[in-house]
């Protein structure tokens, strides 16, 4: 398989606090990747060095489509196509659809006129051909608080995926979310499978993840705990191995402790 | 399928009713309509109460030449308002600019100088108080609360707190251009108003600028992640307001052909009344020229109807004090209800 991203031995220390440890993480080109994990198991942080955020500790290799990253910075992590979409920071709830789609990357012609009517048309095709808003009650003139928070999640993939982003993460995205919304939401992942991009899909909710992911990474106090091809195990053998992590830090128990 | 919409609208016959051209106009302006259905109703009570006076066009006349000296500055003021700052500083402004051209005209004796070196100085003034909220982090209440003492004090100093008489400037093209009255009726300084708000109007709606001045005051984080440059974005919205201040004050002072170091310290809440009046939100995000427009006219028929209905002068901060309040109040519980 092609990898998108490949991290090897990768580690992240914040003073004496050792959030990553000897990490080896890859994403394909089109492979939806679910990071599963508790509080401080080092998703963030995992997360925050493929955005750029933070610079590995020296001594880990990096890669990026093969080839290998020295310096890195969300500036070159956004121009090589990674884009986070946040739940609440993604959107700017009273303005309209279109303004959304286009937030920070306006079309615009000579002297930085908005070309509104390519916006809306986009924001328009938008609609119908991803994002599933049929009803004539939406237009791309719709103010964004009036969606529910499954459609909100949609707007933020669908604009990633517009701009050609080539890896989604997203952070925690049904946080918060009702069951259907959630169902709407996990839609959207799955759409950017079906887009051919690739995606890392942070939740600690297991059964959001198994549905739409294609492979499930374990985290646990910053090491890589167990991974598993999605059609390798049932969702009931994933919930235990998960207790036995939650418990030994190992997914095969006391057999290999951490 | 569920269509987002918000739960007060989804009644069963709503997609119907949405189809309605009417209908789809007054969801879309709601703020501009409802501030121009609030100016009709003033102006109806005002007629009741002084039909002499409001039948007749010279009140017309009269507060087209007054208004535009804080409408003018109101319309600025909004882009700041809604990227979610304000700025208080502004009467201060007017008065920093004319010291410019105070300086220069003694200086070099030349009207066209002056009047350049006096809108530079409040672009220069405004982008200060840009670069204290920006860069500094100072809040802009506390940071514009301190330079409208700052700069006020420092026009006191440099002029000696004695004033200027600018009857000697009256031989430019710039006099009759800027508070001439157009066909012997028209004041000139309305034309400007006009110009410039159809101006920031283009800027705010029509131009990246403006886009990104709408998402800097609706989700700072979110337009930080998408790469919207967020702070120069803010800065230039606050030295706008100031090259338009010092502009303002210096209409102010053509029409009364004389520059009180004073000047502008009885606009400040007739300033910001039009903004808020005119349905801008105190949060950031939202906000119209047209409604900060009509605001501002509001505010100026209101302080002619106050004189034109014997009643004193002193009612006119009570009644801008009160509209403030009132408007940022109503506007704070329909969002509540709406959400």
């Amino acid at each position: 398989m092609d990898h998108f991203l490949q991290m090897k031995n990768v580690s992240k220390t914040f003073g004496e606090v050792a959030a990553l440890h000897h990490v080896n993480f890859e994403v394909g080109t089109n492979e939806i990747v679910g990071l599963l994990g508790d509080n401080g198991a080092g998703k963030s942080t995992l997360v925050k060095i493929i955005t750029g955020y933070h610079a590995p500790d020296p001594g880990g290799e990096f890669y990026l489509k093969g080839k290998k990253i020295e310096h890195f910075s969300v500036a070159a992590a956004r121009d090589m196509g990674i884009e986070v979409v946040y739940q609440e920071r993604a959107l700017a709830d009273k303005q309209s659809l279109w303004r959304n789609i286009f937030m920070g990357r306006e079309l615009s012609t000579a002297w930085g006129r908005l070309d509104l009517r390519r916006m809306r048309n986009e924001t328009q095709k938008l609609m119908t051909t991803v994002m599933g808003f049929t009803s004539s009650a939406v237009t791309p003139e719709s103010r964004v608080k009036t969606f529910s928070g499954g459609e909100r999640q949609g707007v933020a993939i669908t604009r990633a995926l517009y701009f050609n982003a080539e890896l989604i993460i997203l952070d925690e995205p049904t946080m918060g979310l009702s069951l259907s919304e959630t169902k709407k939401c996990l839609d959207f992942v799955a759409g950017i499978k079906a887009a051919g991009k690739a995606a890392i899909f942070i939740d600690h909710n297991i059964f959001h993840v198994y549905p739409v992911a294609d492979r499930i990474v374990v985290l646990d106090r910053g090491t890589i705990a167990g991974q598993y091809m999605k059609n390798e195990l049932t969702l009931q053998q994933l919930i235990d191995k998960l207790y036995l992590v939650a418990q030994t830090g190992s997914l095969n128990g006391k057999e290999n402790p951490a | 399928m569920s269509s987002g919409l918000a739960s007060g609208t989804d009644l069963p016959n709503a997609r119907i009713v949405q189809k309605s051209p009417l209908v789809r106009f007054l969801r879309r302006y709601p703020l501009q309509i409802g501030i121009f259905l609030v100016a009709v109703v003033i102006w109806v009570i005002f007629v009741i109460g002084a039909p002499r006076t409001f039948l007749a066009g010279d009140i017309y006349i009269s507060f087209m030449a007054t208004t535009p000296f804080f409408a003018i500055m109101a319309i600025p003021l909004t882009m700041v308002v809604i990227t979610g700052e304000i700025d208080l500083s502004f009467p201060s402004i007017m008065a920093v600019g004319m010291t410019a051209f105070e300086l220069v005209y003694y200086a070099t004796q030349s009207t066209w100088y002056a009047f350049a070196a006096c809108i530079v100085a409040g672009l220069l003034v405004g982008a200060l108080n840009g670069v204290i909220v920006v860069r500094l982090g100072v809040p802009s209440l506390v940071a514009t609360i301190g330079t409208q003492f700052f700069y006020r004090g420092a026009v006191m100093v440099l002029t000696g707190a004695k004033g200027m008489g600018m009857t000697a400037t009256q031989g430019t093209v710039l006099y009759p251009l800027l508070v001439g009255r157009i066909g012997g009726v028209i004041p000139a300084q309305f034309v400007w108003t006009i110009g410039i708000g159809l101006l920031v109007w283009f800027f705010l709606n029509r131009h990246r600028f403006g886009a990104h001045v709408y998402l800097v005051g609706d989700n700072l984080d979110s337009a930080r992640l998408m790469g919207v440059r967020v702070g120069r974005t803010k800065l230039l919205t606050f030295a706008v307001l100031g090259a338009v201040a010092a502009f303002a004050g210096f209409l102010q002072s053509e029409e009364i052909l004389f520059f009180w170091p004073t000047i502008g310290s009885g606009l400040l809440l007739n300033t910001i009344a039009s903004v808020f009046l005119g349905g801008t939100s105190v949060f950031g995000g939202t906000g119209t020229i047209f409604g900060t427009f009509v605001g501002a006219f509001i505010m100026g028929a209101i302080n002619a109807g106050i004189v034109a209905m014997g009643l004193t002068n002193f009612w006119n901060d009570a009644v801008a004090g009160f509209i403030i309040v009132a408007s940022v109040a109503l506007q704070t519980q329909v969002s509540k209800r709406l959400t």
